[in-house]
This record gives structure tokens, sequence and C-alpha cells, in this order.
């Protein structure tokens, strides 16, 4: 009866979920005119593991994104980030920039956004530019070429070589981005991604596009992602091979409402997960609902 | 042989001039696809800048150094200007980023509107002349009729042009704020996303634009040796031109559109008519512009379908 405990669990299932959380999204409504894109959502991404939210199509996993990343601003709710030594952000208030400088999340997009005109290196220093501003006096020493920033330019390159290296694109590292394949062009997002130190990650749809063997060459950077750094891992994504074989958790919004949060056991013979997905005649909602207690809650 | 070389060296002056204050047109262009059409006032308010503080410097300190007036005087001119491009980003532009595409360049014409007409009130309509400040000239040739000169005033405008197109083009390159730069140019929002403050590095870069545009103004008004109010708008068009034949967004070409403009004005006036000299270099241009439409250096938009 996996099922009814998440069910039987009240609209604040924050109080579920992983102990340790870094991200704890807690009620959550995304309203757009009369429309509401999320309604009353809330969730857990435990420290150190990959979630996945999955749904259908229009389900509001993109806005859910948008609200984390502060590219929306939630009609209702709270989004709190916690760093591993206590800080706690309220993302929903923090301005653009500061989503990434100071609580230190990043994300891709459903479409590639690198900076298609410089190199692959350059997409990977770009990433740095906080420290590196720091160290070159907010660019004075860098003119003048002292040797503190030579210093952290060369151990910028040095952090932007170790990822160049582990997405195994070292030959073509001075080329455009935007010359690469898609498939490279999808990781080296992840790995610019990873350069600015985030504690979360959120990768929308990563594997959209990828053949079967960069969407497995997806899935081993993620696992190193995950066993390697202190960087916990959101991601939205419709190939289920990706989402059942990496996530250690994974949340199902349908119309904008959680329908199942679990272990990728527990999804997998959700019911209400499987009518969102497949569908299921008029005639048959009844039955499903009454399988699946939603009758009895309601009642 | 000896007109034409001295043509020639004029010529280089100024176009060194011209791509000075382009470089600035260029490099707003680039970050935020705007043109800047109050930077040719931006050189013209910088110009009665540094009058000013020349005045002050040799009249009320008495000051005689020339070179160490000359120094002062484009530092202080340099950080004014500098703070009045901050300001004009604050006031007259950022508000209205993220509107459409057209506001903030009529909002431009605006700030320039009201830069001449301040300093026309402020400073008066009439020419305002500084004392030829240095007068030593290099003989590079000479003979019975003819002697070709390189004014110290000339070296110093070339030089000053070549060691900042130099340092910009390595700050833009090389430097971490050049990255950011190029980044929020590409992307603006996925460069925040990665941390970058989008609204400094675009206020950075109209205070760098001002601080050329003082250098050119400071520069101009050593050459001349006269400034008016309305000494912004010529220049400035001729300048954006100069952008645009190089290549706007690309910083040598902005450099190199100058010399061309001033090359071909100067022949012009040397060799035709002294009244058509701008008809021939803006003709240049639009036959450029026809074979080339991304100018000289300028990388061509390709569209992936």
């Amino acid at each position: 009866m996996t099922l009814a405990t998440i069910q039987d669990a009240p609209p604040a299932a924050v109080s579920g979920g992983p102990d340790d959380a870094v991200l704890i999204v807690d009620h959550l409504t995304m309203r757009f005119g009369g429309l509401t894109a999320v309604g009353d959502v809330s969730f857990k991404v435990g420290r150190g593991d990959i979630t996945a939210l999955i749904g259908p199509n229009g389900a509001g996993k993109t806005t859910v994104f948008n609200c984390i990343t502060g590219f929306y601003k939630p009609t209702e709710g709270m989004i709190r980030l916690r760093q591993a030594d206590g800080a706690t952000y309220m993302l929903e208030r923090l301005p653009g920039h500061d989503v990434n400088r100071v609580a230190r999340v990043a994300r891709t997009f459903q479409n590639i956004r690198l900076f298609p005109q410089m190199t692959v290196l350059e997409n990977l220093l770009v990433a740095m530019h906080k420290p590196l501003m720091r160290a070159s006096g907010f660019s004075l020493a860098g003119i003048l070429g002292l040797s503190g920033y030579r210093k952290a330019e060369a151990a910028a390159i040095d952090k932007a070589a170790a990822w160049i290296a582990r997405i195994g694109l070292t030959h073509r590292a001075d080329e455009p981005a935007g010359d690469l394949p898609y498939g490279d062009q999808r990781r080296l997002e992840i790995a610019r991604a990873m350069c600015t130190d985030p504690v979360l990650l959120c990768l929308d749809e990563p594997a959209a596009g990828l053949n079967p063997r960069e969407s497995g060459e997806l899935n081993t950077l993620l696992r190193l992602i995950r066993d390697e750094f202190d960087t916990s891992v959101l991601l939205i994504e419709h190939d289920m091979s990706v989402v059942m074989k990496i996530s250690d958790r994974i949340v199902v919004l349908d119309y904008g409402i959680k329908i199942a949060d679990g272990t990728p056991e527990q999804i997998r013979t959700d019911t209400r997960v499987i009518a969102a997905y497949l569908g299921v005649d008029d005639e048959e909602v009844a039955a499903v609902e009454a399988e699946v207690g939603l009758t009895g809650a309601s009642a | 042989m000896e007109f034409f070389a001295q043509q020639f060296i004029n010529g280089l002056t100024l176009g060194s001039i011209y791509g000075l204050i382009a470089l600035g047109y260029t490099m707003v262009f680039g970050i935020i696809g705007m043109v800047n059409f109050a930077h040719g006032d931006v050189f013209m308010l910088s110009s009665f800048i540094a009058l000013i503080c020349f005045l002050i410097l040799t009249t009320w300190l008495g000051l005689t150094s020339v070179a160490l007036v000359f120094l002062i005087v484009l530092i202080l001119a340099m950080v004014l200007t500098a703070l009045w491009g901050w300001a004009i980003e604050r006031v007259a532009y950022r508000p209205l980023r993220g509107s459409f595409r057209l506001a903030p360049l009529i909002s431009a014409i605006g700030v320039s509107i009201f830069l001449s007409n301040f300093v026309q009130v402020v400073q008066g309509a009439r020419n305002k002349p500084v004392p030829p400040l240095v007068r030593e000239v290099f003989v590079l040739f000479q003979n019975e009729q003819y002697t070709v000169t390189l004014s110290y005033k000339q070296a110093i405008i070339m030089t000053t042009t070549a060691a900042l197109l130099a340092g910009f083009w390595y700050l833009v390159q090389r430097t971490s704020f050049g990255r950011a730069q190029r980044a929020c140019e590409q992307d603006r929002r996925m460069a925040a996303l990665l941390g970058i403050n989008v609204d400094r590095t675009i206020s950075l870069t109209f205070v760098l634009g001002a601080a050329l545009a003082a250098v050119a103004g400071t520069l101009y008004l050593l050459y001349y040796g006269v400034v008016s109010f309305s000494d912004g708008f010529v220049p400035g068009v001729k300048a954006f031109t100069a952008a645009v034949l190089g290549g706007i967004g690309s910083l040598p070409g902005a450099v190199l559109g100058g010399l061309i403009i001033g090359l071909i004005e100067t022949f012009w006036s040397a060799y035709f008519s002294i009244e058509y000299k701008d008809v021939a270099a803006f003709l240049i241009l639009i036959v450029v512009l026809i074979f080339k439409p991304s100018g000289i250096l300028g990388r061509p938009e390709v569209e992936k379908v």
C-alpha cells in the first residue's frame, strides 16, 4: 500500500520526503491570469539525490523550474534552499543573478543556450566570472596582468579543463560551442552549470533529442555529478529510460498538481501515474478514482 | 608625392579620432544591440569638460608643464565623462530595457538633444578656443617646395588610438569582464543564470564607452583648439558611419572604419572639393554596405534552420 501512504499524506506533503533536504518547495502556486499552471505543489529534493520531476505535457514542470530559478515570482508559496552549512535562502525573493551567485542554484533549459560564438573553454570560464571578477579587482588587475589574477585565471582554466575532459571534449576545447554536435552541446551545458559550483542543479529535459548512446553518456555524467560532487540534481525528463535508471526519487505532476512522490519502484506501480500517462476513458474515471482512493478522500 | 604623404598623415589623425568615438558606439551596440545616438554629444560634452579643466589648471592654478596639464586634463575628462555615461544609462536607458526595441533609440536621440542644448545654455553658443598646447613638429621630409611634417599632436593622437584599441581588444577577448560582456551580448538571461550581474556589466560598458569618448574629446580639443556645442553631431554621425563600415560590434573594425572615413574625407578635400567631403565619405559607406552588409570586419549573421 505504498500508494495509500502517499495519497493519505495531507497537502502539506513537505513533512514527508527525504530528511536532509536541499530544496523545499512549499505550497507553490503559480497563476497566469485565470490559469493555474501550478497549484499548491509541495515537495523536497534530498541532499545528494537525483530527483526527477515528471508528468505529461503541460503538467507545469517547467513552471516549477522557472519559479525555483527566479524567472517567475510565484503567486503563492515558498521555495527554500538549504545549503550544507545550514544557510537558508528564500529563492522566490532573490533577484535573478543572485539565485546563482548567492544561493548557488544552476539550471539548463529545454533548448540549448550555450554562447554559440564563444569557444568551449570560454563558455565554462564565463560560469566562473564571479570568483575571477573578484580576483581581478574588477578587471583592473586583469589588464595589468597582476600575479593574483593570473593565478585565479590559471585555476579557473584548470577547473574548466577538468570538466572538458570529463565530458570528453578536450580535442575541441578551442572551437566555437555552436559547432559541436547536439549531444556534446547538452553535456557542455551541464558542465558549464557545474562550473558555478551549484548546490542544486536543475536540468530541464537534458535527454531531449539525444540518441541512445548520447543518452547513456548523459546518465554517466549525471551519476558522476551525484557521486563525486556536493551537488543535488533536480531534473525534468520525459525519457523514462533515463528517469528510472538514475533517479533516487520521483515527483509526478499532472495538471499542475502533484499526484505522486516516491522512489522509482513506487512510481512505476502507481495507478494515478499510469492513469495520467496513459489516460483513461470518461466512463472509467470513476473506477480508476475509486481504485486510487480519490473519491474516498474527497468525501 | 609630398602633398599626398602630408594628406595621408592628416587623414590618419582625423581617422584616429573618428575611430576612438566609433569604439564607444561599437561596444555599446555589441552588448545591448542599441545604437547610442547620444554618444556624439557625450564626446562634445567631454571636450567642454576638458576645456574647463584646462582653463582651471592653467589660469587658476598656474600649471605650466604641458605634459602634466595634458595628463591631468585627460584623466579628469575621462572620470567626469564616465560619470555622465553612467548617469545617462541609468536614467535614460535602463528603465527602458525589456521595452520594445525602438524605445531606447528614441530615448538616445532625446539625450543627444538634451546634451547639446544643455551645453549651449550653460556654455554659450559661440566657439570656445584654447591656446595651442603643443606646437612642436617632426619634419619627416623636406625639399625646396614642400615640407612633410608630423606634429606631436598628430603623433599623440595616433599612438593613443592604437594603444586604446589594443587595450580594449585585450579587455574584451582575454579578461573575465570581456567574457561576461560577450555572454551578455549573446544571451542576457543565461548570463544572469551563470551569476553574471548583467546590469552592472552593461553600466560598465557605458562607462567605458564614455571614457573613450572623453579621450577622443580631449584629443579633438588638443588638435583643433576650438569646440562648440554643435560639435557632437557631425563627428558623431561620422563615427557611427565608421563603426557600421568596419562592422558594428567589432573593435578593430571601428578603428579601421574610422581611418577609412578620415582618409577619404581628407583626400577628397585635398584633391577635389572640400564642400563634397561628407558626400564622398557617406557614398563609400553606401557602396560598402551594398556589397558587404555586415561591414568590413563584421561577422555575417548565420541563421541556423
